[in-house]
């Protein structure tokens, strides 16, 4: 095996092991290492991989390894760079996994976490407004998330359908403006 | 046979997780907990936040642990839960090992056209829904206990509730610092 493996595996070992919070957070991390240091991506391209890796589904930061390993190496490359990116979670969460089983039932922990569960929801609440904003919905596509939200919430329909069905219309209606 | 649905399940997720992190929490959590029942909304809410806290993408992050912790619901042993959560994350990662390299093969000139446009135009503010869903759903007793289970506990959630939502969106604290506060909140407040 080349170095080369070996240091993009390296590279984005280091990048999953320090990045705090993940996805988002990660993009200054990955350009100051791919493009700064490392050279492997010009600077404009990779404002292109952040685009698509940002337009496909999947953890964002694992398809930008992907993107970047493969340009490096390949389908191997790729490989490398993923495991990399997704080891240091992998260890990390299974040793914290093992440790807080044998201390969930400590009244201590138990405490915290029925704490931390309330503000785990409002966390989960909060990026549903940024995202909102984000959206730009207006009077005409207000409707969407609403409705979305009871499907899933009341009737028990799978996210996934949501996702199918959204995409399906929205390419429909690109299509029907286009013409 | 856990294993297989494990695989599946989280091949799908990575399949359609779009919007990052949270949006695919709302797909890891309609899986895990509404649908195949391998975890109570208690547990997917101590996932989400331990994921929260530790370094690496929250989509890893939760997928490891969901895995780990369906296998041993299960009533297996800690070996095949590793290899429980070995296959959720591997699964996880397989879609996008797929997409990608085919992007990178043939289909980089089509990624930033109309056509893809168009489709974010549908599934942005479908995320939106998603997320909104998943807030919804984990307002569950496990979460909040009841007015009639437990007064003091239900008026304390929900004002850590209001607190770190406001904390988090409006005066804009890190949101694992929030999860410290609420932790001493529970110790001092629900022992």
């Amino acid at each position: 095996m080349s170095n080369l493996y070996w240091e993009s595996f390296r590279t984005f070992f280091k990048i999953g092991m320090f990045t705090l919070g993940g996805g988002y957070a990660m993009i200054p991390i990955i350009e100051e290492e791919v493009v700064n240091r490392h050279r492997w991506v010009e600077k404009e391209e990779m404002l292109d991989l952040i685009a698509i890796a940002q337009s496909c589904p999947g953890v964002f930061a694992i398809n930008i390894s992907i993107f970047v390993g493969y340009k490096l190496n390949k389908v191997r490359g790729a490989i490398m760079t993923a495991l990399g990116t997704a080891l240091p979670s992998f260890l990390i969460i299974l040793a914290i996994a093992m440790f807080f089983h044998q201390f969930e039932d400590n009244p201590v922990i138990a405490a915290m976490f029925r704490g931390i569960r309330p503000a785990v929801v409002a966390l989960i609440a909060v990026p549903t407004f940024n995202l909102a904003k984000s959206a730009q919905l207006n009077k005409f596509t207000i409707w969407i998330p609403i409705v979305s939200a009871l499907l899933i919430w009341l009737m028990g329909v799978s996210p996934i359908w949501i996702i199918i069905v959204a995409g399906v219309c929205g390419y429909l209606w690109g299509k029907g403006v286009g013409k | 046979m856990i294993f297989l649905y494990l695989f599946i399940t989280f091949f799908e997720i990575g399949l359609f997780g779009f919007g990052g992190g949270y949006g695919m929490l709302s797909l890891i959590q309609h899986e895990t907990v509404e649908h195949w029942h391998w975890m109570t909304s208690a547990e997917f809410t101590d996932i989400v936040a331990i994921s929260q806290m530790t370094p690496g993408p929250i989509g890893i992050n939760s997928a490891t642990y969901a895995g780990y912790t369906a296998v041993k619901n299960a009533g297996y042993s800690v070996p095949l839960a590793v290899l429980g959560s070995a296959t959720a994350t591997f699964a996880l990662v397989l879609p996008s090992l797929i997409l990608m390299v085919l992007i990178s093969r043939m289909f980089m000139k089509y990624m930033q056209t109309r056509t893809v446009h168009s489709i974010f135009l549908g599934l942005r503010p479908a995320v939106v829904g998603l997320l909104a869903a998943a807030t919804l759903l984990l307002m569950t007793p496990e979460n909040f206990s009841t007015p009639t289970d437990n007064l003091w506990q239900f008026g304390v959630s929900c004002f850590l509730f209001l607190a770190s939502f406001y904390g988090v969106l409006i005066v804009k604290i890190n949101p694992i610092r929030m999860i410290l506060y609420s932790a001493l909140a529970g110790l001092v407040l629900l022992y």
